[in-house]
């Protein structure tokens, strides 16, 4: 019980608490370069997310086998192998994604969000808390990836998923599919979120006086 | 003192340098594996997606083609053409169902708004015209320089479109059969699409075959290599 | 402890008071922008009239909301979120959509000046960060200019909804800039000096412009080096580039009134916020801005380049501050 308990509490500290990149800001290069569109954040999403999760397993299952001066080349040479695979994949099964990801799948290798979490977390934890980690950064950056892509393909093509939602007298936000859109979205989330962390912190602060006192 | 004994200990736990190097290559042995097993299982449908996105660009610029051939240059006559070579330059040549050639399909390229943008167009050598124009690549501001090709209306400009005098983006109205109207927002993009297409004219025009003498569709009895280029 | 109406006020230096305080200059500067909104209200119609308001409302808005709660009658008192969406909606065409317009106001203010920490603490002129947003965000309809037309006609452009184009109705017209450009056709002198042209609804009006910034001269509310050295060098450069072939480029007459070269050049590159502070600072930033403008005019994509030239020296700004700090009295040269 106590174990499902932790496990979960290491998967919502991905998916919201330390969220990596509204809380964290890691990762950054892929995310604002590929999320012009829901669809190319959720392909990048789900790419990283297998990447993190494979990484993570294996980093967590040979940690102790993996001496530590040369720990990172191992880290790199994993994370490089799943990167590679999903590579090919996606070219072999969706050309017109992979087109549209380009050089950035290549780069999830240096995504510094995924070499993070296995010097931080799988090589020092269990399998099944590293799973637990993996999962949860990874559906957070997912969520992040999905949620400026959304925010940008609404307002910069009037679509979701590809689906028009407002007919065709929109005027389309040309800004937000250009890389400054990118960055003014992930500015106003990274405000938001700053907001709600300061709103938490207040009343935290105001249940500890009010303890306090009784 | 007990801290030297610390390190003392940490030195003599130092692990051997064949083992560090053994690590690293198990390591990379199991990498290279896999990503030689995931390069050979993708590799097929890799290379079809390719030659299938270049043959519907094709078929996109030339009408009424039903079969295209690769075609290079060798010492000044157009080959047809079945391997892939390093450096070669090709154009490609369209046929319609009874084997009849209808025009050549010519790459080109240059530099957009953007970046380079990368240019299909069909030619047809009987009446010297522009039958038919594609970007294959492009990075063109979106909503404005990518109207050159999501604008059905600027595509439509290179469906009969005279070559002499080069081609002229105009933003008046098209008056004349060498000409084209610009898209509004986007008149860089316009031109640079009609320059791209003048460069590729002042290379391949004088070295086509005269017009009559295109060479003849030839049925491949699929020799296993051929298929990479056919892949017809 | 603050006692209303002291009989005898006891504080630290510096005890003598002068009446320049922040809202004594906004309101300087608002009646020396009436003239030329007036004439450009008159000129494009109504519609100018409520675009402009649209401008205000939105950054007013912003300024409101995001001011601390105990200051936000101060924080509108100074007036300078009006003047923002003021000047913002001066540089927009007369035909867009309100809801756009709106839109200007709000980010010019908040992400022009608010997120930096308010006013005095931005670093590019609040209303150019409004319209560069809108230039990038839709540069369709920021670029589609209305002639001058009938006084009570509105353009049904303006009530699009919101995320909806606007269709605009009334009569199109390249402006004078864009006609030089990609056409060569030059405008009448007399029609640039007094505002008879299409163009963004308060740049067309020359004369009423410098009106207003020898008003503002007068009231010494504005550094003259600026609009002296961005016109001159302008003037200079043009001049220069006239003389070497006179059909290919304009003539300085014509670079400095079209477009938005003496609104910027006297309301808004002589912001005090985001211009330097020395004297030689003063003159690097307005030569700076009078090159950019004429480079980007002749060799850019754009026509204008007026608010691109005066975002740029504002990003120069800190680094010309700094190197342009006047030497400390009774110090060294080479010491720090």
């Amino acid at each position: 019980m106590a174990k499902e308990q932790l496990a979960y509490d290491e998967f919502m500290k991905g998916l919201w608490r330390e969220n990596p990149v509204f809380v964290q800001v890691l990762g950054l290069c892929p995310l604002l370069a590929v999320t012009n569109s829901a669809i190319n954040g959720l392909a990048m999403g789900l790419a990283s997310f297998f990447v993190l999760l494979g990484s993570s397993i294996l980093v967590s299952l040979f940690k102790s086998y993996i001496p530590k001066q040369v720990r990172i080349s191992c880290f790199i040479i994993i994370i490089a192998t799943f990167v590679t695979v999903v590579d090919y994949t996606l070219a072999a099964a969706l050309p017109v994604i992979h087109k549209e990801l380009g050089a950035f799948i290549p780069l999830i290798v240096a995504n510094c969000l995924i070499l993070g979490r296995m010097e931080a977390f799988a090589s020092r934890n269990t399998l099944r808390m590293s799973v637990a980690d993996a999962f949860g950064m990874g559906a957070g950056f997912l969520f992040a990836l999905v949620s400026l892509g959304a925010v940008r393909e609404i307002l910069g093509v009037g679509e979701l998923f590809g689906i028009a939602l407002f007919g065709a007298n929109f005027e389309p936000w040309v800004i937000m599919i250009l890389p400054p859109g990118g960055f003014i979205t992930l500015g106003v989330m990274l405000l938001y979120f700053n907001w709600l962390e300061e709103k938490k912190n207040k009343i935290d602060k105001q249940l500890a006086t009010e303890d306090g006192v009784n | 003192m007990s801290e030297d004994k610390v390190e003392q200990a940490a030195v003599a736990d130092e692990p051997s340098p064949a083992r560090l190097i053994g690590t690293l290559a198990i390591a990379g042995l199991v990498s290279g594996v896999i990503i030689i097993a995931i390069y050979l299982a993708t590799f097929e449908t890799i290379k079809e997606n390719k030659a299938r996105e270049l043959r519907e660009a094709v078929f996109r610029v030339l009408p009424n083609v039903s079969k295209m051939q690769k075609l290079l240059l060798k010492e000044g006559k157009l080959e047809v053409s079945y391997k892939e070579e390093k450096g070669e330059e090709p154009i490609y040549a369209g046929y319609d169902d009874n084997n009849t050639f209808m025009g050549y399909a010519i790459p080109s390229d240059g530099p957009g708004f953007a970046d380079t943008i990368s240019v299909l167009y069909g030619y047809r050598p009987s009446d010297r015209k522009v039958i038919g124009m594609w970007i294959l690549a492009s990075r063109e501001t979106p909503g404005l320089g990518d109207k050159i090709y999501k604008d059905a209306a600027f595509v439509a400009n290179f469906d009969d479109l005279a070559i002499e005098p080069p081609i002229v983006a105009t933003k008046r109205g098209k008056s004349k059969p060498n000409e084209i109207d610009a898209i509004t927002g986007a008149t860089i993009s316009s031109v640079a699409v009609a320059r791209i297409i003048n460069k590729g004219n002042d290379y391949w025009v004088s070295r086509l075959p005269e017009p009559g003498a295109e060479p003849a569709y030839v049925e491949v009895e699929t020799p296993p290599e051929a298929e990479d280029a056919q892949a017809q | 402890m603050t006692q209303k109406d002291p009989k005898l006020l006891i504080q630290p230096g510096p005890q003598l008071r002068q009446q320049m305080t922040t809202p004594v200059v906004m309101r300087d500067v608002w009646y020396a922008l009436t003239p030329a909104t007036l004439a450009g209200i008159w000129f494009f119609g109504l519609g100018a009239f409520l675009v402009l308001l649209a401008c205000i409302a939105g950054a007013v808005l912003v300024e409101w909301y995001f001011a601390p709660e105990e200051k936000r009658g101060y924080f509108l008192g100074d007036g300078t979120a009006i003047l923002t969406g003021w000047l913002l909606g001066l540089t927009l065409p007369p035909a867009l959509p309100l809801w756009m317009a709106f839109l200007g106001g709000v980010v010019a203010v908040g992400i022009g000046k608010t997120i930096w920490g308010g006013m005095g603490a931005n670093i590019f002129n609040p209303a150019l960060v409004g319209r560069a947003f809108l230039l990038a965000t839709f540069p369709i309809a920021m670029t589609t200019w209305t002639a001058p037309g009938d006084f009570f006609t509105i353009p049904s452009s303006l009530f699009a909804l919101p995320l909806m184009t606007g269709v605009v109705d009334t009569v199109t017209q390249a402006s004078p800039l864009g006609m030089m450009k990609f056409e060569h056709v030059d405008t009448p002198f007399i029609d640039l000096l007094f505002g008879n042209t299409s163009g963004s609804l308060g740049e067309t009006s020359g004369l009423l412009l410098i009106l207003g910034g020898l008003y503002l001269w007068w009231r010494r509310d504005l550094d003259w080096r600026i609009p002296v050295g961005i016109l001159g060098t302008a003037i200079i450069f043009s001049l220069i580039l006239f003389m070497v072939d006179a059909d290919k480029y304009p003539g300085p007459i014509f670079t400095v009134f079209s477009g938005g070269m003496l609104l910027g050049a006297i309301f808004m590159a002589t912001d005090p916020v985001t211009s330097p502070l020395t004297q030689k600072g003063t003159w690097i930033f307005a030569i700076g801005i009078g090159l950019l403008v004429v480079l980007i005019r002749v060799f850019g994509g754009f026509p204008e380049g007026m608010m691109y030239a005066i975002l740029l020296m504002n990003a120069a700004t800190p680094l010309i501050d700094m190197y342009t700090q006047p030497r400390v009295f009774g110090r060294e040269l080479d010491q720090k």
